[in-house]
């Protein structure tokens, strides 16, 4: 697993820093994948939204028919609804690097700052 | 049950029955015998546009009207919003269904590009809102539509592959009937290879067009622990919905009328024993120009005439052109079509496939409550097609009309080959062909009755006239010469009504001279009856005169023989 190239934090930062963050992590029950990936946003958001992020979860388990009305069909899903455009990130993100490039706190590898 | 294809299979080796659920679409439950297998999943596959979210929706919504079977479509491609419309292009509301807790509709829309994939993942909610649907509406029927295009959304497909077979499991384990649909690859079935664990039953649809004119094909691939019809059925998607249309259905079971109804034309009536069996099929075959659609024409009309119902379906003219070609022998369609009793539909063969074709012809019997139906220029269709469909074709527009009732004549363009027209002249019940006959430089129309099922029919072949008054059949002559038709026939009409008025006025003659000779013979009978009268009196005056004669000699002996005292022996004068 690409571990975060720690000389990178903050300034490879698309976002304007002082947005508020809001995320929805989709996750059924507590199954192994969901508690990793709870793990994984948290460690990631502390470590570079600190202060600024709100993370809800939602157990589709307890409300099968949210999976419809947010269009949700893989969990874990991470969605990004604040800042937008809305951005929605699959699996238990234990990819950090797409990770950060998918919620846009880091541009693809390969393109300058 | 469709009794072709069981017999047409081994039954032995099947084992015990399935339970089927029934799909509603007609053709298909009699392909599968009975319909899906029930608590199982069946993969329907084809390219895209080939009716398979169609066939799905009818699954659901026979499940939900007809068997009393709640459904949930969980659709891939399309929003609510079109299901909604797919629906009531259906002729169901899916609101109603919706209320009365019959179907779930669920759709997702899935963007490979707006996803992206960070690890391991599952489709839980998949199944979490299947669940929930399952639970909440008893539904027996679930249509996935099409999960093919969850392969590639998330990043890794062997996950996807991985949850899909456990959800073809897990509603296998629920015991509802399912449908997932899937595209058609190109070396596969589908292009991920959802057969793989899709085991049970697999459908395939096509859509094929051949010489620019698209035929929509159905064949079920696999059918595991069922017989089932393994040819490729072509099928329609009508107004009404999805329609196969297995030629191997036709049962032969439908019943047989003892009534007989006018072809419209009498003396063809008398040939044919008092005229069409209702419900039969007649074909009309002959060459170009022989008259095959006047008799058409006739047939409808007298249909219109008794009160009935026609439809008349024109490959050849439009309805216009039609009308007015039949006024020019004498027969007005058009109060009929006004009166609501005649519907005519008119379409070149070329302008939509075969399966639209019998789409259109089976919505309008439904709507029609028809009584006659008359099919004019069918081999033209021929010529928009392939032949072999052709047949196919034609087979399947008489079955229709013949397990409806509804009696049916077509005209064909034939050859006057009596092996020709489409092969399907064993499908047909009477069979009438006109052949043009060519003599002293003019052609004219003879009409055969070829066959003619359940009926004594003349052998006997008539002159086919058409007229200012219509259609009339006229008795051939049959000389030395073969068959005079036409001005031949005319010629020898005229010879014979000469021949007729020189033996009438012979006979006149005739007749005088013998009046007159018996009026001779009478006034003669008088004159001799008079002379006999005559001679009779005459022998009376002379018996009289004798009498008279002989009392006066006796008178005058004795007178005599007093004054001469004579003796009374009066021998003595006789020696002297």
């Amino acid at each position: 697993m690409n571990q975060p190239r720690t000389a990178d934090d903050g300034t490879g930062t698309l976002v304007d820093s002082n947005e508020p963050w809001d995320l929805r992590l989709y996750v059924t029950g507590r199954s192994p994948k969901c508690l990793r990936a709870i793990e994984n946003l948290r460690r990631i958001c502390e470590e570079h939204l600190a202060g600024r992020y709100k993370i809800e979860v939602v157990d589709l388990l307890e409300n099968p028919r949210l999976a419809a009305e947010d269009q949700i069909l893989a969990v874990p899903t991470v969605v990004r609804r604040l800042p937008p455009p809305i951005r929605k990130l699959v699996g238990d993100l234990s990819d950090t690097e797409r990770l950060l490039v998918g919620l846009q706190l880091r541009p693809p590898r390969g393109t300058t700052t | 049950m469709d009794k072709t294809v069981l017999t047409s299979l081994t039954e032995g080796a099947l084992g015990p029955d399935l339970e089927k659920a029934p799909t509603g679409i007609p053709g298909l439950d009699q392909i599968t015998g009975g319909g899906l297998p029930r608590g199982r999943v069946t993969l329907v596959a084809g390219s895209a546009g080939a009716g398979k979210t169609l066939l799905g929706l009818e699954f659901l919504v026979a499940g939900a009207r007809k068997y009393g079977e709640p459904g949930v479509l969980v659709s891939f491609e399309e929003s609510e919003a079109k299901v909604a419309l797919n629906v009531s292009s259906l002729g169901f509301n899916l609101d109603e269904l919706r209320r009365d807790g019959l179907l779930v509709v669920l759709s997702f829309r899935v963007e490979p590009s707006e996803i992206v994939a960070t690890g391991e993942f599952d489709l839980e909610p998949l199944f979490a809102i299947l669940d929930d649907a399952i639970g909440r509406t008893g539904a027996k029927r679930v249509v996935l539509d099409t999960i093919e295009v969850l392969f590639g959304a998330f990043g890794d497909d062997s996950i996807v592959r991985s949850e899909l077979s456990r959800l073809a499991r897990w509603l296998e384990e629920r015991g509802v009937t399912a449908i997932v649909t899937g595209e058609r690859g190109e070396k596969s079935l589908t292009r991920n290879g959802i057969e793989e664990y899709v085991t049970d039953c697999v459908i395939v649809l096509d859509h094929r067009v051949t010489d620019e004119i698209s035929t929509r094909r159905l064949r079920v691939v696999k059918y595991r622990g069922s017989a089932h019809g393994t040819n490729e059925y072509p099928f329609l998607i009508s107004a009404r919905g999805f329609v196969v249309l297995p030629i191997t259905s036709i049962a032969l079971d439908y019943g047989a009328s003892e009534e007989r109804i006018s072809t419209g034309i009498a003396r063809l009536d008398h040939m044919l024993s008092g005229g069409a069996f209702r419900g039969s099929t007649l074909m009309v075959s002959g060459t170009a120009g022989t008259g095959k659609t006047s008799l058409g024409a006739h047939m409808v009309n007298s249909t219109c005439a008794r009160g009935e119902r026609a439809l008349l379906v024109l490959f050849e003219e439009s309805p216009d052109q039609f009308l007015r070609n039949m006024r020019s022998v004498g027969l007005d369609l058009q109060p009929w079509v006004e009166a609501g009793l005649l519907r005519i539909w008119a379409a070149r063969p070329s302008a939509f496939g075969m399966e639209t074709h019998l789409a259109v012809l089976a919505r309008l019997i439904e709507e029609e409550r028809l009584s006659v139906a008359v099919l004019d220029g069918i081999a033209s269709l021929a010529h928009g097609i392939l032949a072999p469909e052709a047949t196919s074709m034609v087979a399947r527009q008489i079955d229709l009309l013949k397990t409806q009732g509804i009696t049916t004549l077509i005209t064909a363009l034939g050859h006057g080959d009596e092996t020709s027209s489409e092969n399907v002249s064993s499908m047909v019940d009477t069979w009438l062909l006109l052949r043009n006959v060519e003599t002293n430089g003019e052609r004219n129309r003879l009409l055969f009755v070829l066959k003619s099922r359940g009926t004594a029919h003349s052998n006997q072949v008539r002159e086919f006239v058409l007229t200012d008054n219509g259609v009339e059949l006229v008795d051939v002559y049959v000389g030395a010469a073969g068959v005079l038709a036409g001005s031949a026939r005319l010629a020898q009409q005229a010879a014979e009504r000469d021949e007729e008025v020189r033996q009438a006025e012979d006979l006149g003659r005739r007749r005088r001279e013998l009046r007159r000779t018996i009026m001779e013979r009478e006034a003669h009978l008088v004159a001799v009856q008079d002379q006999l009268d005559a001679e009779r009196a005459e022998i009376d005056r002379i018996d009289l005169r004798e009498r008279h004669q002989a009392a006066d000699t006796e008178a005058d002996r004795s007178a005599m023989s007093t004054r001469r005292w004579a003796d009374t022996a009066s021998g003595n004068g006789e020696k002297r």
